[in-house]
């Protein structure tokens, strides 16, 4: 797999100590390219979401290397360059939007571009692009209380694309919508890593989402117990 | 709705500065809670420290406003207005001292006022030299100084008027059973003892009070062009071992001291100021707190994002910042009026540009402490709680 964007060996996530211990992720491998949307699936607390967070540089894995970008991340960063990393690589979708309820769609992404240091020119022309490129361009100052659940999500999905990140994680990213306007916006994050090159890792347990992914990738007692590609009309 | 106001906000000022307004005007009701905290706690304390200061000035007024250089009492004087007696020969013996241009009588005395419709007051009687300039009363808005040399003529303030039970020039009362004739008013002038000022020439004065023709309360000293104040202090003092020599600064600070800590009054209205600031910061503390905790998802979302803690600090100080400007410009502006409308009574509040600079800092500050109770649960977030749902 050439350049991929994260490579996940052999990584842990330990809570706890003794016959309390909980492996959360157990000794891990895994690849994530880009270009590629890949379902990461399982019941709940099967360790997908803790996989996720590794991912995200939120959380820091107790064994294991983490490569992203090329770049090792491991066990051994602080918090503050975590961030750093997340500021400069990484979107984030969530289930429930986290939105600023205060904010409107346009302030939103500009708040994100603000963050990531661009300047106010660029911001400015950029923010109403990648609300258009979400389908939102007449939504633009409307808040969240003003937007209908798919809309929120697009909101988040272009605050998520603020700056271009080479890699987008979202969690559960259509539990909260119907399911027409799920599949919108899985077809949306599918464009983000076909058309774009990214990579996008979804976390669900829906199997109609994973049917949208190019790959699925289920979990079970925090280890990968099956990995395969989708080989459907998608 | 549209919103472009604040797009623009946020292009000239930046993300923080409009998340941190957004969160704090998003709830309306907190936020006018908030505001109305501030304020309170700014007009409590402007119009306590107005009132020390009106206080402070209402003590000194008179010895402010005299032209004396040096000011000459009996030994162990501890304010203006309690004072004993000394020989009226003394004057001749300071006017003596090298370096004394100008020496005058001073007679100040409580005394009781008998209205011309019954009843009395306590009033303090000032016998000054009308034809000496060192002392006397100040914006006359009615009569002439030198109508006090008439046969028992008074002036008096007219925010005391009523009081005094008198109305308008030439009225008549009795001090000590003998005539005061009202020929003139002045505006303004108040005493803290709360009996009120009686401007009288030195000579009428005497029949005013329990001084004999031979005694003053204070001989008032100007000094000639070049002499050096503390050596004409030294000298007089020398000369006359039985007299305290003060001055006109260490006599107001002495007098201020006394009237504002002595008794208590000046530390009443400061400790007043100082509950006013810890109300203040209680409830801008609870505000800000509250809303901090309303919107941690938000701090951990932008946490989760990559943003850097001094973002969030960024947020939280200007919501400290927006409380304080906002409450500060509503608290000054009641405060000013309130202290306006005590012009016209008889306890002056005083709200100078200087106080309303120095209490937008005190403000500032007070919000700013509010706010480090938020900042300590705001850095402490877990950017992963983001996903914990």
């Amino acid at each position: 797999m050439n350049n991929p964007a994260i490579q996940i060996h052999r990584t842990s996530l330990i809570y706890g100590s003794g016959e309390e211990m909980v492996r959360a992720v157990d000794a891990v491998d895994l690849t994530i390219p880009r270009g590629e949307l890949t379902a990461l699936m399982g019941p709940s607390g099967s360790g997908k979401t803790s996989l996720l967070m590794i991912m995200g540089c939120l959380l820091r894995p107790t064994e294991g290397r983490v490569r992203m970008l090329g770049q090792e991340i491991g066990t051994g960063l602080d918090q503050n360059a975590m961030a750093k990393l997340r500021l400069a690589h990484i979107g984030f979708i969530y289930q429930s939007y986290n939105l600023f309820p205060a904010l409107t769609a346009l302030e939103t992404v500009r708040l994100a571009l603000d963050l990531k240091g661009w300047d106010k020119a660029r911001a400015r022309a950029e923010a109403p692009c990648l609300l258009a490129a979400v389908g939102l361009e007449d939504r633009m100052h409307h808040r969240p209380g003003q937007l209908s659940g798919g809309q929120k999500q697009r909101v988040a999905i272009a605050r998520a694309l603020a700056g271009d990140p080479e890699i987008i994680l979202g969690d559960e990213p259509t539990a909260a919508l119907d399911s027409r306007t799920g599949h919108a916006v899985m077809e949306l994050l599918r464009e983000l890593a076909h058309q774009q090159g990214r990579a996008v890792v979804v976390v669900t347990h829906d199997p109609r989402v994973g049917e949208m992914a190019d790959r699925r990738v289920a979990m079970a007692d925090g280890r990968l117990v099956s990995d395969g590609q989708n080989l459907g009309e998608h | 709705m549209t919103q472009p106001d604040g797009h623009r906000l946020q292009e000239q000022l930046g993300s923080a500065l409009l998340l941190a307004w957004r969160n704090l005007a998003h709830d309306r009701a907190r936020f006018i809670v908030t505001m109305v905290g501030v304020t309170i706690a700014v007009v409590l304390i402007a119009v306590q420290v107005g009132l020390f200061n009106g206080f402070t000035s209402t003590t000194t007024g008179l010895i402010e406003h005299s032209r004396a250089d040096l000011w000459v009492a009996v030994k162990g004087l501890r304010n203006f207005e309690i004072t004993m007696p000394q020989r009226e020969a003394h004057r001749a013996a300071v006017l003596a001292v090298p370096g004394v241009q100008r020496a005058e009588d001073l007679m100040v005395a409580f005394a009781p006022w008998h209205k011309p419709q019954g009843g009395y007051e306590s009033v303090l009687v000032i016998g000054f030299d009308p034809n000496g300039g060192l002392v006397g009363p100040w914006n006359v808005v009615s009569g002439q100084l030198e109508d006090l040399r008439q046969q028992d003529a008074v002036f008096i303030d007219d925010l005391n008027l009523d009081k005094l039970g008198v109305s308008k020039i030439g009225d008549t009362a009795e001090i000590f059973n003998h005539r005061a004739k009202l020929v003139g008013l002045t505006h303004g002038i108040r005493s803290f003892t709360t009996s009120p000022y009686i401007f009288a020439s030195f000579r009428n004065a005497v029949n005013y009070g329990p001084n004999k023709d031979d005694q003053t309360n204070y001989v008032l000293v100007k000094l000639a062009p070049g002499a050096e104040p503390k050596a004409v202090q030294a000298e007089i003092k020398r000369r006359l071992p039985d007299v305290d020599v003060l001055t006109r600064p260490e006599f107001a600070t002495m007098t201020s001291d006394y009237w504002m800590f002595t008794t208590g009054a000046g530390s009443a209205v400061l400790v007043s100021a100082g509950l006013g600031l810890f109300i203040g910061m209680v409830i801008v503390a609870q505000v800000l707190y509250a809303t901090t905790i309303d919107h941690l998802a938000e701090f951990a979302t932008l946490r989760a994002m990559g943003a850097p803690r001094s973002f969030v600090l960024r947020i939280i100080g200007w919501q400290a910042t927006i409380a304080a400007v906002g409450g500060h410009v509503i608290g000054i502006t009641l405060a000013m009026l309130i202290a306006k409308g005590s012009e016209n009574g008889t306890a002056l509040i005083t709200v100078t540009p200087t106080m309303a600079v120095g209490l937008f800092l005190v403000t500032y500050l007070m919000c700013g402490l509010a706010a480090l109770v938020s900042v300590k649960k705001a850095l402490s977030i877990d950017p992963a709680m983001v996903f914990q749902r």
